[in-house]
């Protein structure tokens, strides 16, 4: 009896230690929900605001700009859903190869040099300025500066800007992860580095990779400030690069401020449409890189 | 495969055109004449087609980390077809020397080495040598097998053949026989297009040397390759390698003086960076000349 009651004794957990582990859990849970409150929300008035005011014609007219009459009649946001594709997309196309290769650059040959140090140094500030000031700086260097008007492409250059820090640090980051022995054993297979470097760090840092794209595509998606003193708003649906160009958020930002409550509508639905938009590029690059990597 | 082209002007300065099948058993073969190893490469090319090891020649080896020397002036010969295992306590230089063979020590930032290494009296430390071309031609197994995790079995093999944009041909063929020669084949053979990291630790090894082997070198280096693997994976190996000394000239660190004394011919004993002694494993592990390696071999240090 008494050998039996020193073990319990011995091995039971305290009141004041059970207590701890209850009021550590809990926060960590509470905090969870906080978290989740405005997220859930988020998503709760989008879809509650946004779904209403989709439609076919939602997709496939231009806004009219007669704001006071029927609902039918302000038009949808195809040249909005357009112009954001091009605009991103152009950005992308400028910011990604440029980023990665800054960041295949700062690890596999900088590695620890004084250039290295200050580019990494300037990537971080560039990480940190506020989006408004790239649409500033093209506002300056290319509309101001050679006295020309706005323009999609000035648009998608401060995009691409905004963009540049985001993937070159993530690549950055996921690069650093691959291990070095697998650099090591292929160097020692034979392989000259530029190889090394495409055929194992590259397909190896795939999956990482492409989740630091993606985060800078929708950033760069969402982004209103440094498109609206450089690519403009229309609402006529323009391919151009030279004219200017809707986007999603240029759309939100004004149809928001309406004083029509069908056109305050067409903002949510807009958001929505962005949102969906994004989720879907995600989906898609998580498949196609999940099947590149095991093939 | 797209990027299997431009390299081609990144391999001609020593493997040449990688067409015919003979001329890729023996890259001596294709290897340009150099102004003053013309006429050593002539004598090689005398024994052209005999698949076997090169002998290896170190000279005044010494390896350094930034300013520190971790190997000390090195004089040491690893005689063709041979297994010469490095013995010595941890931080001896054992790997950093083995390293230096072929050329991989420099990786490391702020690492380099000077003296010279001499395969089969021809310096690859030489200034006009691609380290490229000497890595293809010296092997490597590292301590902890490293397949690459996104490929399969067979294209972890294959690797070997296409980052050395060797990989034309009948690669089929190639990467069994790779396989057949690591002693892995028919535990693999219906398992080609599975993922080469979900194999056990010891057929992950063997998969390392397979890929090491499909580029058909003349020496491979093994630095502590059973240090991660059970015993019985551990024999598989060491049997391996005293299958392998036919055909390459093998250099192998180990911590495990039972495992030198099982597959070496001749063991090198290093201490503090330096040569301590070397000489048949026989003699090393009974009636060592030098006091430290008795002392070492007889277990009183390291």
């Amino acid at each position: 009896m008494n050998a039996s009651a020193h073990t319990l004794d011995r091995f039971s957990v305290s009141a004041a230690r059970r207590r701890k582990d209850r009021f550590a859990r809990g926060t960590i849970v509470a905090a969870t929900g906080v978290a989740l409150v405005p997220l859930v929300l988020i998503v709760y008035y989008l879809l509650s605001k946004g779904l209403s005011s989709w439609s076919p014609s939602f997709f496939t007219t231009d806004p009219t700009g007669n704001t006071f009459f029927a609902s039918s009649a302000i038009g949808g946001i195809k040249s909005a859903i357009l112009g954001t594709i091009e605009i991103v997309a152009i950005a992308s196309a400028l910011a990604v190869p440029l980023g990665l290769g800054v960041a295949v650059w700062l690890v596999e040959y900088g590695r620890g040099s004084r250039l290295a140090h200050t580019v990494r140094f300037f990537i971080d500030v560039l990480t940190g300025v506020p989006s408004i000031m790239f649409g500033l700086f093209i506002y300056i260097a290319l509309i101001v500066g050679t006295g020309t008007s706005y323009a999609a492409y000035k648009g998608a250059f401060a995009l691409a800007l905004l963009m540049l820090p985001v993937v070159t640090r993530s690549a950055e980051v996921v690069l650093l992860l691959v291990p070095g022995s697998l650099r090591e054993s292929a160097l020692a297979l034979g392989a000259p580095r530029w190889r090394v470097i495409f055929r194992i760090v590259l397909p190896t840092a795939l999956p990482g990779l492409v989740t630091g794209v993606l985060l800078a595509i929708a950033r760069a998606a969402g982004e209103t400030a440094p498109l609206l003193f450089t690519a403009g708003a229309t609402m006529k649906t323009e391919f151009g690069l030279n004219g200017f160009m809707n986007s999603l958020p240029i759309q939100i930002y004004t149809d928001v401020t309406s004083p029509t409550t069908a056109v305050v509508n067409r903002a949510w639905g807009a958001a929505l449409t962005l949102v969906v938009m994004i989720l879907l590029l995600n989906l898609a690059a998580r498949l196609l890189a999940r099947r590149s990597s095991l093939g | 495969m797209s990027i299997d082209k431009p390299s081609t002007s990144e391999n001609e300065p020593r493997m040449g055109i990688d067409e015919p099948d003979m001329q890729m058993l023996d890259p001596r073969q294709s290897q340009p004449p150099r102004t003053s190893q013309s006429a050593h490469t002539a004598g090689t090319r005398a024994r052209a087609n005999v698949r076997d090891g090169l002998t290896v020649r170190l000279e005044r080896l010494r390896a350094f980390y930034g300013d520190v020397a971790q190997v000390k002036g090195i004089d040491l010969d690893f005689h063709a077809n041979e297994v010469t295992a490095i013995i010595g306590p941890s931080g001896c230089g054992k790997s950093t020397m083995v390293r230096c063979i072929n050329r991989m020590h420099e990786e490391i930032p702020g690492a380099h080495a000077e003296g010279k290494v001499l395969l089969d009296d021809f310096d690859i430390y030489d200034p006009s040598v691609d380290v490229v071309a000497v890595r293809r031609a010296i092997g490597m197994v590292f301590q902890k097998p490293n397949p690459f995790p996104t490929m399969s079995v067979f294209d972890n093999v294959a690797a070997g053949l296409r980052l050395a944009s060797r990989g034309r041909g009948d690669l089929h063929h190639k990467v069994e026989s790779a396989l057949r020669g690591a002693g892995l084949w028919e535990e693999v053979k219906d398992r080609l297009s599975e993922p080469g990291a979900g194999l056990s630790g010891g057929q992950q090894q063997r998969l390392c040397i397979a890929r090491s082997l499909a580029v058909e070198p003349e020496v491979i280096l093994m630095d502590e390759p059973c240090s991660a693997l059970d015993p019985i994976a551990t024999l598989k190996i060491e049997e391996l390698i005293d299958q392998l000394k036919s055909k390459v000239t093998i250099v192998i660190v180990t911590h495990n003086m039972q495992q030198a004394a099982r597959v070496a011919d001749r063991t090198a004993f290093m201490l503090g960076g330096e040569l301590v002694e070397v000489g048949p494993t026989q003699q090393i592990f009974t009636n060592p000349s030098d006091s430290r390696t008795e002392e070492y071999v007889t277990g009183k240090f390291g």
